[in-house]
């Protein structure tokens, strides 16, 4: 068997595995169509316990002040939320925009060395009293009601452990920020079915809600590749704490403005889920852990397998384009032209995978429609998809390619 | 904790997922199918036609050349040859590929029979390159040189190349090989004007020759081409 077939069959099997997760979500999604609905109602808890907010800031002189009026502005009982502001040795004016809190009732506000966000959120947590426990990222605003929406899981389950938010790409600015809209909607949604099938991988900086307990008993924040929350979600599942997705809790996020800013948070994203994926590689295919096991992590490892094939695809088909141009260029030169055969449909390929890819986008097109009505209550088509495909299609395999670069030659990704 | 896994749906979700699969491969099989009746649509169609101007030559050759028609195939026939090259890449059935290309070589040795012969006749201005090659994989000169006969082509429509697979199993391509004494070894291989050139050779080159190529049936003898003009000028 030659190269090409050996590479048809890799590519063929990972299609069928990444079709196989797509068709997966939908039967959960058909499974639990009902656990959709948006609660417009006021809703009223019959306790609303304590709850504390970390903040951990740095360098968010511009962003902290509107994310710490959002707590201020929860529907919650005032009494009953507290807040802690914890500065991570910013170096711009964080720290005055910090003080300017100092006075607000259950507003405690700390300062301490660069170290790291999770030794933000460490310090927090070391002056937390209250049964319950959340952290919100300085760069995102909660909406209103996304606590009592959340709590009211708690009161509903009291297994649960921990809940997560939808998180939201704030109002875009420009194309790169339209672009990730879509992509957050694509992501509640999916998390919202993991949610179902008790296999959420990630509760993510931008408001979650967590029992004070889940790090009385399992530790502190690690610093875990620059996914604290990623490894915390882990260490959860390997112990079966529940997590669950509250997809009307919300919280909004601001997204990288740029492309290259945009390479460098999801680079350390990915970084972080390929990391954690091998410390945590004993829980794949564990009956004990369930679907987490069989599905959640298998599903994180063919994407990455999957994007990085994907990208040497892509660079393989555009060298061997941009050879035949250029063996054309050279032998002929630019004027002549013999392009006509480009308008016949003859030449449209349609082998297997270009029903199979058509396919893929229809799913991603559908996730990206149902998890936008899961969040806005209403269908919706925008041109941002257009932004989205056209941007990520090309970022995605190079973010995961140079991630799994990253992991390889152990190189480690900045922050920022 | 309730971490039962629903070993049902993994098994629903893998055939539903197969199910797909299955489609998607149907569909891809019948627009090959397509494909290929287009080609021998193609391929019919050149063969009447040749089969016509071949009849029309015989039955009016001593009359007039301002008769013969349809003997222009030379956009229709490339056409083809680049959905048969495509089609060996794209399209599954490599069987019915590798037929329709025997036919394909075919034709283009009648119309290249015919062509030379009318042109001969008539004085009309043409060039012929018969181009013998094997797949690029194994021969990247092949390509180059593929890439340069499209160029002239485009550039001289008096011009006619025919391609033909070297290791095509063909006992007509066989003769010419015998003919022209091609070996596998010398590709890729042109003939032009009976002279063998073997090796790749640039536009450059090749555009002279052609060129000359054209000059030579322009020196050809005066007379015949006094008698052609009266005819034409009878028939106006």
């Amino acid at each position: 068997m030659d190269m090409v077939s050996i590479s048809s069959i890799i590519f063929y099997v990972l299609i069928f595995l990444c079709i196989y997760i797509q068709v997966f979500l939908y039967v959960t999604f058909f499974e639990n169509r009902k656990g959709f609905t948006i609660r417009k109602k006021t809703i009223h808890l019959s306790k609303y316990p304590l709850v504390t907010i970390i903040i951990p800031c740095w360098n968010e002189e511009k962003t902290v002040a509107s994310t710490v009026d959002s707590v201020l502005g929860l529907n919650y009982p005032r009494n009953n939320v507290r807040i802690i502001l914890v500065d991570d040795g910013s170096t711009d004016n964080t720290w005055n925009e910090i003080l300017k809190f100092k006075d607000r009732k259950n507003v405690k506000i700390l300062h301490k060395e660069n170290g790291g966000k999770y030794t933000a959120l460490n310090l927090g947590l070391e002056h937390v009293e209250t049964e319950f426990v959340g952290c919100l990222d300085a760069d995102s605003k909660a909406h209103p009601e996304s606590l009592v929406r959340i709590m009211s899981y708690f009161e509903k389950d009291s297994m649960l452990m921990s809940v997560a938010s939808s998180v939201i790409a704030s109002h875009p600015q420009n194309i790169v920020q339209s672009a990730q809209r879509p992509e957050y909607y694509l992501t509640a949604f999916a998390k919202k079915l993991l949610g179902f099938l008790n296999g959420i991988f990630v509760v993510p900086g931008p408001l979650t809600i967590f029992k004070k307990e889940v790090f009385d008993k399992l530790g502190p924040y690690r610093y875990a590749h620059n996914s604290e929350d990623m490894e915390i979600t882990y260490r959860m599942q390997k112990n079966h704490y529940k997590i669950d997705q509250c997809h009307d809790a919300y919280v909004y996020t601001n997204t990288p403005p740029t492309i290259l800013k945009l390479y460098k948070q999801r680079l350390r994203w990915v970084y972080g889920s390929i990391n954690n994926l091998i410390d945590y590689r004993e829980l794949l295919f564990k009956k004990t852990h369930g679907n987490f096991s069989f599905f959640t992590l298998p599903m994180i490892t063919i994407s990455i397998i999957s994007a990085s094939y994907l990208l040497g695809r892509i660079v393989y088909t555009l060298g061997n384009y941009a050879h035949s141009k250029f063996l054309q260029f050279k032998l002929i030169g630019f004027n002549i032209s013999y392009a006509s055969n480009f308008f016949d449909p003859f030449f449209l390929n349609m082998r297997p995978i270009f029903f199979i890819i058509v396919l893929f986008y229809f799913f991603n097109i559908f996730s990206i429609v149902v998890g936008r009505k899961m969040i806005e209550g209403k269908w919706h088509l925008s041109v941002d998809m257009i932004y989205f495909f056209a941007i990520f299609s090309v970022c995605v395999p190079i973010w995961f390619f140079n991630a799994i670069l990253d992991t390889v030659i152990s190189r480690k990704p900045s922050w920022r | 904790m309730e971490n039962n896994i629903d070993w049902k749906k993994y098994l629903i979700v893998f055939l539903i997922t197969a199910s797909l699969f299955l489609t998607a491969l149907y569909l891809s099989n019948y627009f090959s199918n397509k494909k290929i009746n287009d080609i021998k649509s193609i391929q019919d169609n050149i063969a009447i036609n040749i089969l016509s101007s071949e009849t029309q030559f015989s039955l009016l050759s001593e009359l007039s050349c301002k008769n013969i028609s349809g003997s222009l195939l030379s956009a229709e026939i490339s056409e083809l040859g680049s959905k048969l090259e495509w089609g060996k890449d794209n399209l599954g059935s490599a069987d019915e590929v590798s037929y329709l290309k025997k036919y394909y070589s075919l034709l283009q040795i009648k119309d290249y029979l015919l062509t030379k012969k009318i042109s001969e006749r008539c004085k009309v201005k043409s060039a012929f390159i018969l181009y013998f090659y094997i797949p690029k994989e194994v021969c990247p000169e092949c390509e180059k040189q593929a890439i340069v006969l499209s160029a002239l082509r485009d550039k001289y429509p008096e011009l006619r190349v025919y391609s033909f697979d070297y290791s095509i199993d063909l006992s007509a391509v066989k003769a010419m090989l015998d003919i022209y004494k091609i070996k596998d070894t010398e590709l890729p291989a042109l003939v032009l004007d009976d002279e063998l050139l073997t090796g790749f050779h640039d536009i450059e080159d090749l555009e002279l020759r052609v060129q000359k190529s054209f000059k030579l049936q322009e020196a050809e003898p005066e007379e015949l081409n006094e008698g052609e003009d009266k005819k034409e000028g009878n028939s106006n």
